[in-house]
């Protein structure tokens, strides 16, 4: 019955639906966009761990094997292969890129003419896609066509630099155009650190009779200590998906030389039609990567308990 | 033998000129300060000094010995910074070190070193820690370490307090104070407060725009300030300084303030006979007029009892600061707190008429 | 020790940063010269010199005619596939991304810190862990093998990025300003169209640069989602180095690359240091 509400109050729960209703659009333009940012990752990870302990093959199935896919999947020689070859990669690309990087940003760091040249010359291969460099760099490292027959032709018979085609070598090739492409990065980074080092800290350590080589070992560089580990812990994330540089570098080959996790993945949810080892392979490269950032993740905030205790 | 000497010293950056010919002389344990407004040139003339940049012309001795082309490290000096400047990765201990490892001094001394300086400073207990867990008072006494270590020639401070609340810098202030007293130590020291200045200097360099205005001991600035901008920069409140004519008297000369009945008549100080008749600039400071039953001197014909009206009134507790009308213009005078004046009324006030300063209209210099 | 200068050492200095230099840009040299010379030409001699005659041609060929996989009309489809994918992506993720960095900052509501992690978590989360679920969710909405589905997942995973660079931003902005904003009446979308959005120029730039380079650039997605006709160009740039197993067209072949690179290339040129801008604060994580 109407009447038992009386009308004050019936304006007010109105006034209160219509505040609430205009406020509709702004309340979805806020939680559209987010809820599909942040559901869609965690729906998609639960989905493909859970796809992981299914006996999936060609489309997803329901069902409980355990953890069944993962033991297969770390029994195949092709994962073993590619976790081998992730650990050489992977330590071979982050040890070279952070010294290039370093050395790099050491070297523009004295003030040279040209700097900003040089710069954007060491930068640009950031600008372009894996698949370009791959390529390139497997027209170069070819020996019929590339360096190898350069060096051969310039009259240097026996110079050989087959390690594209060489089982053994082969990962180093995806080293160097890895590094070639990303050691830019850290130099970016190394840079902007080099030059927000207190100046009253140079002028000190001048004062003190620090040479340049002191300077930068006991001055400068300890400084560069967190920008290292942010570099280390970004191309280590790099290195444990590297998917597109190997595709079009070396395709995996010659043989397995060069598979990598991320193409066991791509071969088996794609190309074999097993989903679940597939899954299983994604959620082993996920754990790979979390064995790098919780640690990441734990010593930074025990640096911001330190620091807030002095 | 002097401990510095600064020859014509002049800097130019591209086309500003920061140091217009500076000249200066100190001789061996004194502290002196170079004080003056951002801009000034005072760090500049530091770094020259330390060696850290290079002057555009002049020279510079130090202990005697021409050091232009010397690098900062064999100039024998120390700097303390006021970012105090100390390595983070390394602790407090291999701080003060660092200049004797890289000048390859054994161990053994190098030990011998600190343990000397940490107990002057007191700072002992904090050798194995990193700079970040210390408190800005305990960093400023490891920078000040570094610096004793070397035990040179002279020492350099870089605004080394501004970075501290005004309660350590009290007390840093007399801890560098006693320090200095203690090891009578040759010290530069740039900072922008004139009070530190006035505590700390046996000599001070007031500098305004690349030039010294007057380089004298803190009562002489204090008191025969060399122009109206030391006048002015110098002491808190300011100096007053008002429109005057001076006027030949009965008594002496006069400087007068206003006009006809309310004029208020100065006596002014010997020396400035050659400018009656002319516009000057009277400059007293806010302590020089006080209440009128203060007693300044003793000596005959110095007393002066002015009326003023009040225009304001700042109770500091201490005292009180009146604001009053002399003439045309404001002036401060510091009265002792029991007074109670009302706002408007004509008060009277006694007047200290030793320390009457004269200056010129036009280029600011002092008359007399 | 900035400032000293001793000749021999600097010398050494120059030197090394040429070579390095040097290094840098052969690969590039490589493939611009080498997409100005004729195949018998390189096949004769190798990948690396100088073009004996100047094969204009080649670009043409890249252009219109090659032959990738079983079409042969050259890299310009699959150049405008890469377009109208990465385009749209680039526009609705950045600008998505400057109303939730502004809604998670300044606007402030309740959860946002909670959901701001996991939208960043995004930044950590590997592709290979998004493949099966996007399959499938392409097929359910009937966008499987289509450009439109491109733009879909390059614009949700987009987000991840674009909110943390914005959101970033925005911090700097003083929370008194859209106080102030809020008493004088102004709403939500007020605020952001006449506060925050006319800040907010740099960011947008870098924003743009970044994931435009991205979007172009990627490969896995293009390659698992799209086939044949629908790909971009990256994927068309691994079908090309399949499909040369007959006779090797190195010539054409590297018009085609430069042809593809050229896009991101420009950007970089143009964008300079909202380009490094990005990179570091991709860094900030």
């Amino acid at each position: 019955m109407t009447e038992a509400v009386p009308a004050a109050a019936r304006t007010g729960q109105r006034r209160a639906a219509v505040n609430g209703l205009r406020r509709l659009p702004e309340f979805l333009t806020i939680w559209v966009p987010l809820l599909l940012s942040a559901g869609h990752l965690i729906a998609f990870a639960l989905w493909t761990l859970w796809i992981s302990f299914t006996p999936s093959t060609l489309v997803p199935v329901s069902g409980w094997v355990g953890l069944r896919n993962y033991t297969a999947m770390m029994a195949t020689r092709n994962w073993q292969i590619a976790f081998d070859n992730l650990l050489v990669f992977g330590s071979g690309f982050v040890l070279l890129s952070v010294l290039t990087g370093l050395a790099l940003a050491i070297l523009l760091d004295q003030r040279i003419r040209g700097e900003n040249v040089l710069r954007s010359i060491f930068l640009y291969p950031l600008a372009v896609s894996f698949v370009v460099t791959g390529t390139v760099w497997s027209w170069l490292l070819n020996p019929g066509i590339g360096i190898q027959k350069l060096v051969n032709d310039l009259g240097w018979t026996s110079f050989r630099f087959d390690w594209l085609i060489d089982r053994d070598m082969a990962i180093w090739t995806i080293v160097i155009a890895a590094v070639w492409q990303s050691s830019g990065f850290a130099m970016a980074l190394f840079l902007a650190g080099l030059r927000s080092v207190d100046g009253d800290l140079i002028k000190a350590a001048q004062i003190d009779g620090a040479g340049p080589v002191r300077m930068y070992r006991r001055v400068i560089l300890p400084t560069l200590w967190p920008i290292t580990v942010t570099v280390v812990v970004i191309q280590l994330q790099f290195a444990i998906t590297t998917f597109d540089l190997v595709r079009a570098l070396t395709g995996g080959g010659p043989g397995t030389a060069t598979q990598l996790p991320a193409l066991v993945v791509y071969d088996f949810m794609f190309q074999r039609g097993l989903l679940a080892r597939g899954a299983a392979a994604a959620v082993l490269m996920l754990l790979i990567l979390l064995a790098v950032l919780l640690p990441y993740a734990a010593w930074q905030y025990l640096q911001r308990r330190q620091s807030a205790h002095a | 033998m002097s401990a510095l000497s600064v020859h014509y010293v002049h800097k130019k950056f591209g086309a500003l000129e920061v140091l217009k010919g500076i000249n200066l002389e100190m001789g061996s344990g004194e502290f002196t300060v170079l004080v003056g407004p951002s801009g000034c040139g005072k760090s500049t003339l530091l770094n020259i000094i330390a060696g850290l940049e290079r002057q555009s012309s002049g020279s510079i001795q130090i202990g005697g010995r021409v050091v232009d082309d010397v690098p900062p490290k064999d100039r024998d000096i120390a700097m303390v910074f006021q970012s105090y400047a100390l390595y983070p990765s390394m602790t407090v201990r291999q701080n003060i070190t660092f200049g004797m490892e890289c000048r390859n001094v054994p161990r053994a001394k190098r030990n011998e070193a600190v343990a000397r300086v940490a107990k002057l400073l007191q700072i002992d207990g904090l050798l194995e820690r990193k700079p970040s867990q210390l408190s800005g008072g305990q960093r400023q006494r490891v920078a000040m370490g570094r610096a004793l270590v070397r035990d040179p020639l002279l020492f350099l401070f870089d605004e080394p307090l501004s970075n501290l609340d005004a309660q350590l810098r009290v007390e840093m202030r007399m801890e560098i104070k006693q320090l200095h007293q203690r090891l009578g130590s040759t010290i530069v020291y740039v900072t922008h407060d004139q009070i530190e200045a006035m505590t700390l200097a046996t000599r001070i360099a007031v500098m305004r725009q690349g030039v010294v205005q007057q380089f004298a001991d803190p009562e002489t600035v204090y008191n025969r300030p060399a122009n109206l901008f030391v006048a002015r920069f110098m002491g808190a409140p300011p100096m007053n300084t008002l429109s005057a004519r001076l006027e030949a008297a009965s008594e002496g000369t006069v400087a007068v303030i206003g006009q006809g009945a309310a004029a208020i008549r100065f006596p002014a100080p010997a020396g400035s006979e050659g400018w009656i008749g002319r516009e000057v600039v009277l400059g007293i400071r806010p302590e020089c007029i006080a209440e009128p039953t203060r007693h300044f001197s003793d000596a005959p014909n110095t007393a002066l009892t002015i009326a003023a009206p009040v225009e304001m009134i700042e109770p500091m507790g201490a005292e009180t600061i009146v604001v009053l009308r002399l003439g045309d213009e404001r002036a401060l005078g510091r009265v002792s707190p029991d007074l109670r004046h009302r706002l408007g009324e004509t008060a009277r006030f006694a007047v200290d008429t030793r320390k009457i300063n004269l200056f010129d209209p036009a280029t600011g210099d002092r008359l007399a | 020790m900035r400032e000293t200068t001793f000749a021999p050492s600097r010398m050494l200095i120059y030197l090394l940063v040429l070579m390095i230099a040097a290094a840098y840009l052969v690969p590039l040299l490589v493939v611009v010269l080498n997409s100005l010379r004729t195949a018998e030409e390189i096949a004769q001699t190798s990948m690396i010199g100088w073009p004996k005659q100047w094969a204009w041609g080649n670009y043409l060929v890249a252009w219109g005619d090659f032959c990738i996989a079983q079409t042969c009309a050259g890299i310009r489809p699959y150049m405008l596939n890469s377009a109208l994918v990465t385009i749209p992506a680039t526009i609705v993720s950045t600008l998505l991304g400057a109303v939730a960095g502004y809604a998670v900052s300044l606007w402030r509501f309740r959860g946002d810190r909670w959901i701001y992690g996991v939208v960043t978590l995004g930044i950590f989360l590997p592709q290979q862990m998004r493949l099966l679920p996007w399959t499938i969710v392409l097929r359910d909405l009937g966008l499987t093998n289509t450009l439109t589905g491109l733009v879909m997942i390059h614009t949700i995973q987009g987000l991840s990025f674009t909110t943390l660079f914005c959101r970033n931003y925005y911090s700097a902005i003083p929370q008194e300003l859209i106080r102030a904003a809020r008493i004088d009446g102004a709403g939500f979308y007020r605020i952001f169209w006449r506060i925050v959005l006319p800040l907010s120029p740099p960011i947008l730039i870098v924003t743009v640069i970044w994931q435009f380079t991205h979007i172009w650039n990627e490969f896995l997605y293009g390659v698992t989602f799209t086939t044949g006709q629908q790909q971009p160009v990256t994927a068309a740039l691994i079908a090309l180095s399949a499909s040369i197993a007959d006779i090797p067209q190195h010539g054409v072949q590297s018009a085609a690359v430069m042809i593809a690179a050229l896009p991101t290339l420009l950007v970089y040129l143009f964008g300079g240091r909202y380009f490094v801008r990005g990179l570091t604060a991709g860094a900030v994580k």
